[in-house]
């Protein structure tokens, strides 16, 4: 034991002479890159104890059907106007670019498929998902992170009511419904601004962009839709649902929770997207 | 009756209880004494399982807490009703659905009866026509009330109040010391109080436990804590009777 102890205290003042080492710049950069993954992995943990948790008590009485109706409004409804108007603009950005890209080649007959396409599959869900985020993610995250610092959290465990079954289970059940249902009102929103785009603007004769749309989109693209929107809303609820409901250090804790809620939703969307695509063809 | 023993607690690196040992009769008031940041609060939160110790037992009723799911834990906290150093109030809700909401959630009443018990928890903590506003509308000192009330309305058999007159004027101390007693005489309740405030403690308490440095330095009947020769309680009781 001492001899190993003063061998490498004697091997280190030799070769330093007594002045702190400093890391080299490839260190530094290792370790954050580590410290960020090591953090990554652990709330991808802690989101799905959490979940599992939701999902046991979700099952439970009582029922928080109040609860429950309160939060449907507020992710779904709450969130329909602004997912259409996104929906929208959306189809008819895509309409016009893409309009623009078929003149070359006098094939503007398949903007219509073309942007359902984009739409059902990718645009719609993921749109979709970052619209309820921002709008309907942050807030639970700051009010479960608010009544976590002011003890609201601790006052209903005290009062015998599982905090988990009165307060995340509405929400997260809200986003896993809600989402899938607002991206069918961004779908028809996005093929609606592209009909305007293509027909009313570009001279796309009606009967063709319904027909032609008709013909090239399936059922499977509406289901891949549902199955994708189903899965971002699950994951950015329970995403808020735990910064929130772990937050600590008051209120700037609580803004820092939100912050994180924020960008791990969003990277939890691409990173989904991209998984459930190739699990789904 | 709450027994504790060996009770340890770290945040971290700081070590917050370092071996507490408290027994609380049932039917008496029991005053828990000490600096700020002392650790009154991490101890409450144990004795109703909202933290969970490092080592050590908790015993409610001779059942030990520290190891029950949050299912058992459910069925032992329905003895209890705590009072928040800061109300703890759910802002989303009015005074009446905070005071009335452990009554819907346990009790299975009338709407009219409800409104008819609040009235009277809220009477007996000195507010009236208070129900139908926010708790963002009220003063600190009537969110605590709010907070006393809510505790009491399922009448429990033991409360916990960590700091219950801290910030209120010296009349509305003396309601709540007034009622802390009558709830001991006519309910037999348990009471745990975390106090500041020595002229209180000594009206109130039938045992006071004086916590320093993580551990209950002294504990016992007022009129022997008023003896103490322990460094840090003496500095604590000159501070209220002046030197001695
Ligand atoms: N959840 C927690 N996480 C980390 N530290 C905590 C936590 N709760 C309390 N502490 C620390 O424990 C110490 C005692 O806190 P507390 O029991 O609230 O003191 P008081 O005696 O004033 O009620 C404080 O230093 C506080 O910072
Ligand atoms: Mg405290």
């Amino acid at each position: 034991m001492n001899t190993s102890e003063f061998h490498s205290a004697g091997g280190d003042s030799s070769g330093h002479a007594g002045r702190p080492r400093t890391p080299g710049a490839l260190v530094q950069a290792l370790e954050v890159l580590g410290r960020s993954v090591l953090g990554a992995l652990e709330t991808l943990g802690g989101v799905a104890t959490l979940g599992w948790q939701v999902a046991r008590w979700a099952v439970r009485r009582p029922y928080r059907v109040q609860n429950l109706f309160a939060q449907l409004d507020f992710v779904g409804v709450g969130s329909t106007f602004i997912v259409g108007l996104t929906g929208l603009f959306s189809g008819m950005v895509f309409a016009h670019q893409s309009s623009r890209a078929f003149e070359m080649f006098d094939a503007e007959s398949l903007v219509g498929p073309t942007v359902a396409l984009v739409l059902t599959r990718e645009l719609a869900p993921v749109f979709s998902a970052l619209m309820v985020t921002m709008r309907a993610g942050s807030a639970m995250c700051t009010e479960l992170g608010t009544m976590r610092v002011t003890e609201q959290v601790d006052a209903l465990e005290t009062m015998a009511v599982n905090p988990i079954q009165y307060l995340l289970v509405p929400r997260v059940i809200a986003g896993l419904v809600m989402v899938p249902l607002l991206t069918m009102v961004f779908n028809a929103a996005g093929i609606t601004g592209a009909y305007a785009v293509a027909v009313l603007g570009k001279g796309v004769s009606a009967g063709t962009f319904i027909s032609r749309t008709q013909q090239w989109v399936d059922p499977e693209d509406l289901f891949e839709s549902l199955i994708k929107g189903a899965v971002f809303g699950l994951a950015v609820s329970l995403i808020a649902c735990f910064k929130g409901y772990y937050a600590s250090g008051g209120a700037k804790g609580v803004g820092q929770a939100t912050t994180e809620a924020m960008v791990a939703s969003a990277l939890a969307i691409v990173v989904l997207d991209y998984l459930v695509g190739v699990l789904l063809h | 009756m709450i027994q504790v023993r060996g009770l340890h607690k770290s945040f971290g690196s700081q070590h917050v209880l370092t071996g507490i040992d408290l027994d609380i009769e049932e039917g008496t008031t029991c005053v828990i004494l000490g600096g700020s940041g002392s650790g009154k609060t991490v101890l409450m939160k144990h004795m109703i399982g909202l933290l969970k110790p490092d080592r050590g037992e908790v015993l409610v009723d001779g059942e030990d807490i520290v190891p029950m799911g949050p299912e058992e834990l459910e069925r032992v906290r329905r003895k209890f009703g705590m009072v928040f150093q800061a109300a703890a109030l759910f802002d989303s809700m009015s005074v009446y659905e905070n005071v009335a909401f452990p009554l819907r959630e346990h009790r299975r009443i009338s709407e009219a009866e409800s409104r008819e018990i609040v009235r009277q928890k809220l009477e007996i903590v000195g507010l009236r026509n208070v129900e139908e506003k926010f708790p963002a509308d009220l003063s600190g000192g009537m969110r605590k009330r709010v907070g006393l009330a809510r505790a009491i309305v399922l009448e429990p058999k033991i409360v916990l109040y960590d700091e219950p007159t801290t910030g209120l004027d010296p009349i509305t101390t003396d309601y709540v010391d007034e009622m802390i007693l009558d709830a001991k005489r006519k309910l037999r309740v348990t009471s745990v109080v975390i106090s500041h405030d020595v002229a209180s403690a000594f009206k109130v308490a039938d045992k006071i436990a004086f916590l320093s440095q993580g551990r209950i330095v002294q504990q016992g009947p007022p009129s022997e804590l008023r003896r103490s020769e322990h460094p840090a309680v003496k500095l604590f009781l000159q501070t209220w009777f002046g030197k001695m």
